[in-house]
């Protein structure tokens, strides 16, 4: 039967490539639908079709006349990056109370006629973005953009729905990153990597922020951010664009745009120098987890540092045969995983990952060694041209394969566009990957994959028989009533 | 007959790639046939993308392990891919790499097998496809790749055995299942007991060409078809013995709580008991009493009292997992370890009586909109509908499966729920695992 222990995974990422963009979805539902994406490339063949309401909310359609379903999303431009000192959570805070009820609807009843129109739904709040989906009937669309339109205008925050549903949200902390290591590892490196820009903090917030967390701030974060000029609805599917358009002006074309605030770059200064952090935790095996600072996508059509450290990122780890799996698993046996993962898309400095657990026997730092020397590899003697091609090759497959897949090409276009592109740049995206040569993935290696722009998080496995960790925070501190 | 009118345009995508008339009514036009090897092939054209999908499942599952070599059957499955008669497994991954083919598989406790996506044009993917029928043919299994991967087998196993929720869920099914062979777990101890010779062994005995399930799905024809499941199954092992059948899983005679002391800041909680077997009577029945219990989401009863009246936890919902040989049903939430205890009781509550009054009359009708409504999301990708393939395939269920579907959930009554209920849930004699506490405790609930 249809089941799903855990079904909306800790951090799903969009596969953009071959392993993942790190963007954290955070899934409000725990049930129902599995967020996680099948793999795939990013350029979509049939043509996205787009239109502009005179309130500013952007609605793309691309028809998929595969089967009698549609996709619908309605994405803000608004994440974790824009949230305020003691404030962390709140965006992700304010997408679990997006399902509590309205000026019309009854707590709950959003799911309830989601549910009854056989429907699917989700959200999810990464660092750049909130978004919330429906998958259904065709012939329900209306329904969902009836129910969306509502919620961007109208919510209404009750106070003990609040107060249970960020219990909720610090219980969805604790078994996301608090009792999951290789999270923790992950969330304070972000943390150290990072010293001014607002993405090292996670998505879900830190323990305190929720437990001092108030409607008030949720209210304040929904009345700035969420309107129809900072929003884009993202329509795949069995329908047809000028039906979904004017469907899109009968609900949504009365919501009056709001003057948005202006976001300040907070760029993040210069690395100085390497970090280093250790991690205690229980756990068995030790994990390193290196992140070099690395540029950021700015022009898709002139950025060809980013489209070689995309594709460094598949020679190194993007199938079984790539070079970390084969040298630092199979051959040289210092690994039990090992592999690579460039984010260079989308709001704040990118990073470029390598990630190792070493075997039974070895050290994190020995497998640090092992990734430092493939990197080294690269620098000094480049890669192939057998190596290139087959990335290539494999990209071009995956390109048709995720047509398969309605939300996944849904995802991707919504995602790009709120990356600050435009959907039109999946296709150059994926041109400009095909033109990448073996000279500039050997620059780019040279260029950003240096000490100095380093930071190495360690994990330091701790028994478990150890009493409670210290940070297990006092029970209830606010919400103890 | 009653099929919803949108529900029969559903699929109308499918229906004009090349099926017989008697299949003109059908949902999804499934072809069946049998190779000259004794394989089972079950098919669906779809031209609509230049993509092909196929997969290849054998009775092979970890419940054909033996209990002192436990993991025999996830090493046998999961070495296919890294050595074949000469080629080393790097060649292996660097081939379908070339292609921009995917390899892919499945082991759980009754399947085991590979899966392949591939690109459609005829070039490409009978490079693919003859890789993968090799592999499936005559793995290598050689000794450095075994001693490597048994190596990283334990490591992971270690690792993950001080996971709360690999704790809860092992314990829990040792407890539920109980003599019977899915209760057999892998360990370090075990792993490291198993050679060579018992992979390759276990690859004779299981990977045998008339147990082959084969899944094709994609653009090609139905004669193509044809050739590519005779070219996966051709030179597989033969039988040489009958099919093995097992017991069916056992009812407990009495419940059971464990505790187990974890320093995790959260509890893992597991609850439940044996369900059925996937070809029971009783499957839609349970399908859609559980869907209003706890598999529907927001709208279910054990996510509305467990998180949306009280916010005890993120995650609460409830399941059946029918397999071949009987299964579970388990009712799963993880919640800050000082309020496990309520979230227990709260949920003991729900589950009795929802087991002594079975769904409301709104209920069933919301939970049947749900399914029926959302129907066409089950089938809306090649992906998804190749697993209902294998499916059918190896559960034996039948060709019209999907067709009847909607019916058969409609069908369904609130006293069936009740009834089928009555039958598989017992309140009174569950299985209850807590990981996350200060101290270990164990205590028996009711007498035989």
């Amino acid at each position: 039967m249809e089941c799903n222990l855990f079904a909306c995974i800790t951090e799903v990422k969009v596969k953009f490539m071959f392993n993942i963009n790190k963007l954290f979805f955070i899934c409000s539902l725990s049930l129902g639908l599995v967020c996680s994406l099948d793999g795939g490339a990013a350029t979509l063949e049939s043509a996205v079709v787009e239109q502009q309401l005179a309130n500013g909310l952007r609605v793309l359609v691309k028809p998929d006349r595969r089967a009698p379903v549609v996709v619908s999303m309605v994405w803000y431009r608004v994440g974790s990056i824009d949230e305020h000192n003691g404030q962390t959570g709140v965006a992700h805070m304010l997408e679990h109370m997006m399902f509590k009820g309205t000026r019309k609807l009854g707590v709950g009843e959003f799911s309830k006629r989601i549910a009854a129109a056989g429907g699917r739904e989700n959200a999810f709040t990464s660092n750049d973005y909130t978004g919330y989906f429906q998958t259904l009937h065709k012939s329900a669309l209306p329904l969902a953009f009836e129910l969306e339109a509502d919620r961007m205008a109208n919510l209404m925050m009750n106070p003990a729905e609040f107060d249970k549903e960020i219990k909720v949200v610090m219980e969805e902390r604790r078994w996301r990153t608090d009792d999951k290591p290789l999270a923790l590892v992950r969330e304070r490196l972000m943390a150290t990597a990072l010293i001014a820009h607002p993405a090292r903090n996670p998505v879900v917030g830190w323990m305190n922020d929720l437990e001092n967390m108030r409607l008030e701030d949720a209210q304040a974060f929904y009345n700035t951010w969420y309107a129809p000029n900072n929003a884009t609805i993202v329509v795949v599917g069995d329908v047809e664009p000028a039906a979904v358009f004017a469907l899109a002006q009968q609900h949504f074309g009365t919501i009056a745009s709001k003057s948005l605030p202006v976001r300040k770059p907070q760029l993040e200064p210069p690395a100085l120098g390497m970090n280093q952090i250790r991690v205690q935790a229980p756990a068995e095996l030790p994990y390193v987890l290196m992140a070099y600072r690395a540029p950021r996508l700015q022009n898709s059509q002139n950025d060809s540092e980013y489209y070689a450290l995309e594709m460094l990122e598949g020679i190194l780890s993007g199938h079984e045969a790539a070079r970390l799996p084969q040298r630092m698993v199979k051959t040289d046996q210092i690994a039990n995983s090992a592999g690579a993962e460039y984010d260079g898309i989308g709001q704040g400095p990118g990073f470029f990952y390598l990630r190792g657990t070493p075997g039974a026997g070895r050290t994190a730092e020995q497998v640090e060694q092992a990734l430092r020397r493939e990197v080294k590899r690269v620098v000094d003697e480049g890669v192939t041209e057998d190596e290139l091609n087959r990335v290539k090759a494999q990209l071009m497959a995956a390109q048709v394969y995720q047509r398969d897949s309605m939300f996944y090409q849904a995802q991707q276009i919504g995602w790009i566009e709120m990356s600050g592109f435009s959907h039109w740049d999946l296709d150059i995206l994926m041109q400009q990957l095909q033109k990448v040569t073996v000279d500039q993935i050997r620059a780019v290696a040279k260029k950003y994959l240096i000490d100095s722009q380093l930071t190495v998080a360690y994990l330091e496995p701790q028994p478990l028989s150890g009493q409670k960790r210290p940070s297990a925070p006092p029970a209830g501190v606010r919400h103890a009533n | 007959m009653r099929i919803n009118q949108f529900i029969q345009m559903s699929l109308c995508w499918l229906l004009w790639c090349g099926i017989g008339l008697q299949q003109a009514w059908a949902i999804l036009p499934i072809s069946h046939w049998t190779t000259t090897t004794g394989a089972k092939v079950y098919f669906v054209a779809n031209p609509g993308l230049p993509m092909l999908d196929v997969a290849v499942d054998f009775p092979a599952g970890s419940v054909y392990d033996q209990a002192s070599k436990a993991g025999v059957a996830g090493l046998t499955q999961g070495l296919l891919r890294l050595g074949v008669d000469g080629l080393s497994e790097d060649q292996i991954a660097q081939q379908f790499a070339d292609v921009g083919a995917q390899l892919g598989g499945r082991i759980d406790d009754d399947r085991a097998g590979l899966s392949l996506r591939m690109l459609s044009e005829p070039r490409l993917r009978t490079v693919a496809l003859t890789l993968m029928s090799r592999l499936l043919r005559a793995p290598d299994y050689p000794e450095l790749v075994v001693a490597r991967e048994k190596a990283r087998l334990i490591d992971a196993l270690k690792e993950s055995a001080l996971k709360p929720d690999t704790q809860v869920g092992k314990l829990f099914s040792q407890l539920v299942y109980g003599s019977h062979p899915y209760a057999i777990q892998s360990d370090a101890a075990s792993v490291a007991r198993i050679t060579r010779a018992d992979l390759r062994a276990f690859h004779q005995q299981h990977f045998v060409a008339e147990r082959a399930i084969v899944a094709i799905m994609g653009d090609v024809t139905r004669a193509e078809a044809e050739r590519i499941a005779e070219q996966l199954t051709q030179g597989l092992p033969r039988a040489t013995a009958p099919a093995l059948t097992l017991p069916v899983v056992e009812r407990l005679n009495r419940g059971v709580t464990r505790i187990v002391a974890h320093p995790a800041l959260q509890s893992h909680i597991l609850i439940g008991g044996p369900g059925i077997a996937r070809a029971d009577p009783d499957y839609f029945a349970l399908f859609v009493g559980n869907h209003i219990l706890g598999g529907g989401g927001f709208v279910s009863r054990i996510t509305e009292a467990v998180r949306q009246q009280r916010g005890l936890a993120y995650s609460a919902y409830s399941y059946f997992a029918p397999q071949r040989w009987g299964g579970m049903f388990v009712i799963g939430m993880q919640t800050r370890r000082d309020q496990a205890n309520e979230a227990l009781s709260v949920t003991r509550q729900v589950l009795a009586e929802y087991v002594a009054q079975g769904p409301t009359a709104a209920e069933l009708e919301a939970a049947k909109q749900n399914i029926v409504g959302g129907f066409p999301l089950r089938i809306d990708s090649n992906r998804k509908i190749i697993e209902y393939l294998s499916a059918i395939g190896f559960y034996q269920l039948p060709l019209t499966y999907l067709d009847d579907f909607v019916m058969r959930v409609e069908q369904v009554s609130a006293a069936d729920i009740r009834a089928a209920f009555a039958r598989r849930v017992d309140p009174a004699k569950m299985v209850t695992v807590v990981v996350g506490a200060d101290r270990d405790e164990t205590q028996t609930e009711s007498k035989p």
